[in-house]
């Protein structure tokens, strides 16, 4: 196998380039989705028989907090590779992931308890799915603390990197906390193996969203990884060329 | 070995030690991490008796009973298994309804009645529109059938 695009993913003014040309790609088609699947679910969908309007809520928190997991799955892994192969590329990467994951994580929390509160009678409680989200935000926000406490780039890299791949645990425990132990979160509906428990006309505006979402991220995360390569890079002659 | 797989076992080290960590604290607290405790494990004696624990189930249908002119209520907690009934004074969330889950928090009596002071609901993963559920309510004789896993675990 030909590896020379991965290699060349390497170079931090190829990155730069590839990034800026892809990322209209990624955010118009977020932009219009996202609209679009609003619109499919707040105005289309039928309501449910036993939550009524308030169900809708699940077309903003269901997509966040899939792409909250999501997320660090991709920043773990980027900061793995950065690890293993010392690629400063992906350690840039996997920084820019963090604050998206944490907005995610940090909506998917809001959107739960503005939805708890009518359905189950309170906003929070301290459940196993809610308290392993909760988690996921404290891992996204420590990642990003001890990146900035810490001056030396190459330093800040491994040792976020470490801390990434160790909260990698917190993401099966999130997904079957409701599984292994009583819970008062719902079993998934649609992010099972079995048939979507929401039949077509609800469901297809949250399968939007959740494409929407993800288009949304890889957006942001390429105009984050331009900004963090550029000041990684600010001393190179190819950026002074780049900025004048 | 070279520096790159001393690395990747690094990588694969932190994953092993870090899951094993977590397994073994998810097995030590596996009855703290229980959010509520079902009929059959309160029958079962693994529920804490002298002190406050959340029971959950599902409401048996029929048993709600209001008593007018105050907020007291009672109803009968069930895994389709043992029953448990439960004694409430206070406002119940939207969606506490005969045939689904329930989640109630308080302290078991020695007469047997769990005496409540706080009630959440819990809803279960179908959503459907309301012709539908009328539907399927038709078709099985004006009752909804009830999921009877009233825990989320994995389906038998």
């Amino acid at each position: 196998m030909d590896w020379t695009w991965f290699h060349r993913l390497a170079s931090p003014p190829h990155i730069y380039r590839v990034a800026g040309t892809l990322t209209p790609w990624f955010a118009w088609p977020a932009g219009l989705l996202i609209v679009s699947a609003l619109y499919a679910g707040l105005f289309l969908a039928p309501p449910d028989y036993q939550q009524g309007e308030g169900f809708r809520m699940i077309y903003v928190h269901a997509p966040s907090a899939w792409l909250s997991v999501m997320i660090y799955g991709v920043m773990a892994t980027a900061a793995a590779v950065g690890l293993i192969w010392r690629m400063k590329v992906a350690h840039a990467a996997a920084a820019s992931c963090a604050a998206i994951g944490a907005s995610f994580t940090f909506v998917s929390l809001v959107t739960g308890m503005l939805w708890g509160k009518p359905m189950w009678g309170t906003y929070w409680v301290w459940d196993p799915r809610l308290t392993a989200q909760l988690v996921l935000l404290i891992l996204y926000l420590g990642y990003m603390a001890l990146r900035s406490g810490i001056d030396d780039l190459g330093r800040a890299d491994r040792a976020s990197a470490v801390l990434a791949i160790i909260g990698v645990v917190n993401l099966p425990i999130i997904r079957y906390s409701v599984e292994w132990w009583n819970s008062i979160h719902q079993a998934p509906s649609v992010m099972k193996m079995e048939r979507p428990s929401m039949p077509f006309d609800m469901l297809a505006p949250l399968l939007m969203m959740l494409l929407g979402f993800t288009l949304l991220f890889a957006a942001v995360m390429l105009v984050r990884m331009r900004a963090e390569v550029l000041r990684r890079e600010r001393g190179a002659s190819w950026v002074k060329e780049v900025v004048s | 070995m070279t520096p790159r797989r001393r690395r990747i076992a690094l990588v694969v080290g932190i994953l092993a030690g870090v899951s094993l960590a977590a397994l073994l604290a998810a097995r030590a607290f596996q009855d703290n991490v229980m959010f509520f405790f079902d009929p059959s494990q309160v029958a079962a004696g693994s529920a804490p008796l002298d002190k406050r624990f959340r029971l959950g189930g599902m409401v048996r249908p029929g048993t709600v009973a209001r008593t007018a002119g105050s907020l007291e209520m009672q109803f009968v907690v069930t895994d389709f298994q043992r029953d448990v009934p439960v004694r409430y004074s206070g406002v119940v969330p939207d969606l506490f309804r005969e045939n689904q889950g329930v989640v109630a928090h308080g302290k078991l009596g020695s007469d047997g009645i769990f005496v409540a002071d706080e009630i959440l609901a819990k809803h279960d993963e179908n959503y459907m529109p309301p012709e539908v559920a009328r539907a399927i309510k038709e078709k099985h004789g004006g009752v909804m059938p009830v999921n009877p896993d009233i825990r989320n675990g994995p389906r038998t």
